[in-house]
């Protein structure tokens, strides 16, 4: 198994090996995937949207409908206007969405297809909507084109009217149905009212009926993304995915934000029920603390089985400094950090959290790939990978015991319903690492080793 | 109004003139029955299709294993092509292979407005340093075409600095309407530049086998089988291939063809330039194997071979017919539709009969009108605008190579017994009032579904969800649901376990809750307690 990769690190300009990250428009397409009743667009050469579909769908499981505007050589020639104008139409007679959400991909955007005016100068039946969002795929990463899709619909639809709803504005990262159900979770027993861009639960985790339903009855509804611009503050979870569309809902409608990290760990979930609780000016619920205190007597109880471990984590930048933390909290060691993703900003933050619990030997890089992240283990290796399904291949061809999270995962079930999110998500990510390390030991030792006890 | 009928009548009426000639109802008698194919797809209608980029490198040049297939572009087009596609492979004796690495150029946008040549050059020159590969490929994506990096003068420049092959493929994917125009590109320049370069000598009973992409191992499979016979297989296009391999493919002395829409072109030049005869063969399904392999036999026509073939043929049915029995008893009567690809939607129809299970609709994903109606409509294809953007090659005669197995005599007789450059396509084979749709898209597919109420739905990753989420089990005929192989004898038996499976798996019984099969109500009359 990747056999061919040297131990010798290549100062690379070049060649991208083994990447971990993909391009924009698979991330818009999630992010559209998340309002109700929305029809994902990729305008541009029908193999992007069959690529993200197929990507979307071995992730969740679940069907990921999309369209595309199929460009010819023609197109790519004369321009997409003719594509989107028809496509538009087929799409609202045939499969009938409250919405359209448009996404640029490299092929619309090298030729500089302006799709501002292509939407003002197509029919749009009554009552209905189509936005855009521009995810050229030679900049940033799905992460960008996510975060992308979500400031496009509150740059098109949300509306300040002057009158406060009271609610606050959650903007997730990017995360599993599983862990925006954690999410409304907790900000439900903080007994706050909040309206949720985008909410794939329900949409990307739809149960099993034996009716397909196009449009299942999740999502953020149309109502809800104008209703934005009347939230009295935001909160984008994880910096990487949700700074553009916050910022944006305040330069449109003036509502203040919170930048965030994602929740995941004690300290990001404490953080984010503190700042839930500012707003409710309440009492933590005795629910919440309750969980909070058993994820921490968890931790307590197994440390033995975390201290000082090596770890190497990978994926996307919020989900990777959120993994981070919670393993620091766990007594483990970070050892390198990777996204691929780029962006100086992971590399400060990373900095940061390290330094809190004085540890100074780890890499921790942005843009990078697969390939260098195996080069660095081949010269010192570690106890445990987290991350996607594509460090599998690391895991087996070092022995390195590997626990999922993140994305993608196309090569195991269930992990987009079990959030790693909130003290919850915590107790499971606790749980998923004190098996790997446990098996591990139980796997490796001499017989007369074997702990019937631990 | 028949079921074609009532799907088609809820478009309106532009949408409706194209998609009515990609429909058809088999008629019962064997008139020859028209389709369109190959078309470009209506932008808006939720097609299934993927591109040329896809068809090129993600189906044709990924699977070699010796080459290092360097995409050029920003990341996701290598990403998405990165082991999804279940084209096994072995490294050979020099140890190299690529599949298990994805190499993209990861354009960012100034090499997209200053053009993206600088990072290409210096890509390739890494991938040497790092991996010393026999031989590179570079594949360009959208922008690379429209922005003109010349990805075909870096490819010579290369191949002199660094002394190996190295080879430029442009495959945008806005070329063609489908993946098939990228299977084109990709075997096009295999046949003009590594076809043919190799120094093998002859071997006896030397084939090639075309169109065989050893998905989930049904190359292997098919390769155990007839390495039993006898055959030396000289190369596969490409599953499990090699650039080395495939250099010697003149030496061989029959091509046998597994998926004709992405190759029957290339079997075709073979024949004109180096005179090897070609079959079209189907190693899925026990009956169309063996059918195969007695069309091989009578082929080389050597008595000895023959007579192999029938003990390799007794011995390997011995071994499975017990256990595909009882699955047939499992599945006799049970219904089934087919979109795939641009061969296993006919291909998997003979091991269905065989099952028991009839196949009430089928349908081609990226094929041409031949695939449907045979080869011999080839002729009456009309090209089109699309058609006309990939580059069609002709070959000639090689003084040097050229070698014919059969006299001419020999060949006539032959043609008559065994399906000598020829495939008679799907619509023949299938049953009259069975439905054949091409290019079937996402609304055909949920309507065709509800009314035909199949009790199988064989498809690919996009679509297979739609249908369970509806109550139909659905098995991915792409990828084999990452099971297979399922080709020849044992691979027959674990397609015929995997849907047995799908088909009784306990879940299905508890899709509706017990409070919804019951009435809500529960009380007592008067004063009986």
């Amino acid at each position: 198994m990747l056999s061919m990769t040297p131990k010798e690190v290549l100062e690379r300009s070049g060649i991208k090996i083994n990447p971990c990250k993909t391009c924009q428009p698979v991330g818009a397409m999630y992010a559209a995937l998340g309002v109700h009743a929305c029809m994902p667009h990729s305008h541009g050469s029908q193999g992007c949207c069959s690529f993200h579909r197929m990507y979307l769908t071995r992730h969740f499981k679940d069907p990921a409908i999309a369209s595309s505007s199929s460009f010819t050589e023609g197109a790519s020639v004369f321009g997409g206007g003719s594509n989107i104008k028809t496509a538009v139409k087929n799409i609202f007679d045939i499969y009938n969405p409250d919405i359209i959400a448009v996404h640029t991909t490299c092929l619309s955007e090298t030729i500089g297809d302006d799709l501002n005016a292509f939407i003002q100068d197509t029919t749009i039946p009554e009552g209905k909507y189509v936005v855009h969002t521009n995810t050229p795929s030679y900049v940033g990463s799905h992460v960008t084109g996510y975060a992308n899709m979500i400031t496009g619909f509150i740059k098109y639809l949300s509306v300040k009217t002057g009158v406060s709803n009271g609610k606050v504005a959650l903007i997730p990262g990017f995360i599993n149905p599983g862990d925006i159900r954690e999410i409304k979770k907790i900000a439900k027993l903080m007994g706050i009212p909040f309206a949720m861009l985008p909410d794939t639960s329900g949409v990307m985790d739809a149960p099993m009926t034996g009716t397909y339903e196009m449009y299942p009855k999740g999502g953020t509804t149309v109502p809800d993304i104008i209703g934005l611009g009347d939230c009295k503050k935001s909160i984008g979870l994880g910096e990487f995915a949700t700074t553009l569309p916050i910022e944006a809902l305040r330069t449109k409608c003036k509502v203040p934000f919170l930048s965030m990290p994602l929740p995941i760990g004690i300290e990001n979930t404490d953080a984010f029920v503190m700042a839930l609780q500012e707003i409710a000016t309440c009492e933590v619920p005795y629910e919440l603390e309750e969980e909070r205190g058993q994820l921490v007597d968890i931790i307590l109880d197994a440390h033995p089985y975390f201290h000082n471990k090596k770890v190497a984590i990978y994926g996307d930048p919020d989900t990777v400094l959120g993994i981070a933390a919670l393993t620091l909290e766990m007594g483990m060691h970070p050892k390198y950090l990777v996204t691929g993703t780029p962006g100086d900003a992971f590399m400060v933050r990373g900095k940061e959290l390290l330094a809190k619990y004085g540890i100074e030997d780890a890499i921790i890089k942005s843009g990078a790939d697969l390939f260098e992240m195996h080069q660095w283990i081949k010269n010192e290796k570690v106890d445990l990978m987290i991350g996607g399904t594509y460090g599998k291949q690391i895991a087996r061809a070092e022995d390195i015991p590997l626990v999922r999270a993140g994305f993608p995962i196309i090569d195991r079930y269930v992990h987009s319903y079990v959030p790693i999110v909130g003290y919850r998500g915590a107790m499971a990510l606790v749980e998923k690492i004190a098996n790997a390390l446990m098996d591990r030991q139980d796997r490796d030792c001499a017989d007369e080793d074997l702990e019937l006890v631990m | 109004m028949d079921s074609k009928g009532r799907v088609l009548d809820k478009y309106s009426a532009r949408v409706f003139k194209n998609r009515k000639e990609h429909v058809l109802v088999k008629a019962a008698e064997n008139d020859t029955q028209v389709i369109s194919a190959n078309t470009r797809v209506i932008p808006g209608i939720m097609t299934h299709r993927g591109c040329c980029y896809a068809g090129c490198k993600g189906v044709v040049l990924s699977p070699l294993k010796d080459v290092a297939v360097i995409t050029h572009g920003p990341i996701g087009c290598a990403f998405y092509t990165w082991g999804t596609r279940r084209h096994k492979g072995r490294a050979g004796e020099d140890g190299k292979n690529f599949i298990e690495y994805c190499l993209s150029t990861d354009m960012q946008e100034a090499d997209i407005v200053f053009g993206g040549e600088k990072k290409l050059r210096q890509s390739i020159k890494e991938v040497v340093e790092i991996f010393d590969p026999v031989s590179i490929f570079i594949c360009s994506t959208c922008p690379v075409g429209l922005i003109g990096d010349d990805i075909h003068a870096i490819a010579a420049e290369a191949q002199e600095l660094y002394g190996r092959p190295v080879m430029a493929f442009s495959c945008e994917g806005y070329k063609g309407v489908s993946q098939s125009g990228g299977h084109h590109i990709a075997n096009n320049s295999l046949m003009k530049n590594v076809i043919g370069t190799g120094d093998a000598v002859k071997e006896k009973f030397a084939i090639n086998v075309l169109g065989e992409y050893n998905i989930g191992g049904d190359g292997w499979e098919i390769s155990r089988i007839l390495k039993r016979c006898g055959y030396h297989i000289v190369s596969v296009m490409t599953g499990d291939g090699s650039y080395k391999e495939i250099q010697n493919a003149h030496t061989a002395d029959l091509n046998i063809v597994q998926c004709h829409r992405s190759i029957n072109y290339i079997a075709e030049m073979l024949k004109t330039k180096y005179g090897t005869s070609w079959i079209k063969v189907n190693f899925v399904g026990t009956e169309s194997t063996i059918k195969a392999l007695r069309d091989m036999a009578l082929y080389f026509g050597d008595p000895e071979l023959i007579a192999r073939t029938e003990e390799v043929i007794a011995d390997e049915l011995s071994e499975i017919s017990e256990e595909l029995e009882y699955f047939r008893t499992r599945l006799k009567g049970k219904t089934a539709a087919l979109f795939v690809g641009g061969s296993r939607a006919h291909h998997y129809q003979f091991l269905l009969k065989e099952l028991g299970v009839e196949t009430i609709l089928a349908g081609y994903e990226f094929a041409h009108r031949d695939d449907y109606e045979g080869r011999e409509i080839i002729d009456t294809i009309k090209e089109d605008a699309d058609s006309k953007n990939i580059e069609t090659i002709t070959v000639s005669h090689d003084p040097e190579k050229f070698n014919l197995f059969l006299s001419e005599e020999q060949y006539e007789k032959l043609k008559e017994k065994i399906p000598l450059d020829n495939y008679p396509g799907m619509i023949k084979d299938m049953n009259a009032g069975s439905i054949v749709v091409d290019d079937l898209n996402h609304f055909e597919t949920e309507e065709f579904l509800k009314l035909l109420k199949p009790d199988i739905f064989f498809s690919g990753i996009k679509d297979k969800y739609i249908a369970q989420k509806g109550g139909i089990l659905s098995r991915q005929l792409h990828s084999y649901d990452y099971s297979g192989p399922y080709a020849g004898f044992r691979g027959a038996v674990n397609f015929a376990r995997d849907v047995t499976m799908g088909i009784y798996t306990p879940a299905w019984g508890f899709v509706t809750p017990p409070w919804k099969k019951t009435p809500t109500l529960v009380g007592t009359y008067g004063g009986d307690a």
